[in-house]
């Protein structure tokens, strides 16, 4: 074989690694570089966001609409400030809907399940769902078992 | 009695003296000046040994992939978490699976015919031969192909991970019917590139080093007739077999249990 074909085969092999390690550095391991244009934010701040992770679920009567894209501390009120990013055409959410950190399966992971209110006015970028309900944190729940005993 | 101690202490120090003669094999083909001009021999050699071995890293690659989705799949759907199929797939594959298997596909592949090439070559006496002309063999033979196998090994077992996770992915999400968005989501969130994948690509840093390493000296020690090259290509695979397997117990213990 000439010396010429080989060295590009090489080549080709060469960069078909390079790139094997980008898609696992990217793809693979959650390194991310793109963001979907046809979402709005919405914003819901909980007392407790345990257990809920950038990339959960939002649903909607248990249809995924959404992830979570950011979670982070509001220092003023101390509440977890979850931003949800929401499917485009899912835009007839009422401004009363109730935000409420559901889990998944008996050991499964959280998600955000919305349940829609009866207002006209819908949520729009940027807005925040006011009525919320926490994740339920297995201590509390067994410190006010405990408490109801005495 | 005495013979059979003399015997043993025979083979100890024959043990010894074939790790020596490896050891300056290794330290004379890669510390004595590299040459720049002998890069094509390395290009050469890349093509031999790593890109003839992409099809059955990519094949084998891809069906463990599926395998592991399968099995995965029927395990963790009695718990309800088959949404975390992709995290221990992609866990599993980049960790062990990934540079363990293509190792051991290299040693078959790829170290065979190096030291089935070089241990010809020594039988019908080239190497001698390229001595007396004043070519220096180790620099123009062993060198070449000990870098090639060392720059081929982790390329193929990227190579490896990557075709299983799409393979994985293929089998979970379009025909077992995992969430795709459960699927990737999990396996972003729980694999980290630091601690995982190149982990990973140190052990299969390692693992290439010592493979050629083995193939490459099997070759050059070996018995100068055909069956000293038939034992010693089996000898390479052999041995590669095992010292990758058991290295990749002691490099699991320190990289991830300390």
């Amino acid at each position: 074989m000439q010396m010429r074909t080989i060295e590009i085969v090489v080549g080709m092999f060469m960069l078909a690694g390079l790139l094997s390690l980008g898609v696992l550095a990217i793809k693979v391991s959650g390194f991310n570089i793109g963001t979907d244009t046809n979402t709005y934010s919405v914003y819901a701040r909980f007392e407790n966001a345990g257990g809920l992770v950038v990339r959960s679920k939002v649903s909607i009567a248990g249809v995924v609409v959404g992830n979570v894209a950011e979670i982070t501390l509001d220092q003023d009120t101390f509440m977890a400030l979850v931003r949800m990013e929401i499917a485009s055409d899912v835009n007839q959410i009422s401004t009363d809907s109730t935000a409420a950190i559901l889990t998944e399966g008996l050991i499964g992971g959280k998600l955000v399940g919305l349940s829609i209110g009866a207002e006209d006015s819908y949520l729009k970028d940027g807005d925040e769902i006011a009525d919320t309900q926490s994740a339920i944190v297995l201590e509390e729940l067994i410190g006010q078992f405990l408490l109801k005993q005495f | 009695m005495f013979p059979r101690l003399r015997s043993l202490g025979q083979t100890v120090l024959e043990f010894f003296s074939i790790l020596g003669r490896a050891g300056s094999i290794w330290w004379q083909a890669i510390w004595r000046r590299p040459q720049l001009r002998n890069a094509h021999l390395i290009i050469r050699e890349i093509y031999k040994l790593g890109v003839l071995s992409v099809l059955i890293t990519v094949l084998s690659g891809f069906s463990i992939g599926a395998v592991l989705a399968l099995q995965g799949y029927n395990q963790l759907v009695k718990y309800g978490s088959e949404s975390a199929l992709g995290l221990g797939v992609a866990l599993v594959l980049v960790m062990e699976i990934g540079p363990v298997v293509a190792a051991l596909l290299y040693a078959g592949r790829a170290g065979s015919a190096v030291t089935a090439e070089i241990g010809l070559m020594k039988a019908t006496e080239q190497l001698s031969s390229m001595e007396m002309i004043g070519v220096d063999p180790l620099q123009r033979i062993i060198a070449p192909r000990l870098w090639a196998g060392f720059i081929s090994m982790p390329i193929l077992a990227l190579m490896f991970s990557v075709v299983g996770i799409w393979g994985a992915s293929l089998i979970g999400v379009n025909w077992l019917g995992v969430h795709e968005g459960d699927f990737w989501s999990s396996m972003q969130d729980g694999v980290d590139f630091v601690s995982h994948v190149l982990k990973g690509i140190i052990k299969s840093l390692v693992f290439g080093i010592v493979v050629i390493w083995i193939a490459v000296f099997q070759g050059y020690d070996t018995q100068p007739t055909s069956e000293g090259i038939a034992n010693s290509t089996t000898r390479t695979v052999v041995y590669s077999s095992v010292s990758v397997l058991v290295l990749d117990f002691f490099l699991t213990l320190v990289m991830f249990n300390f």
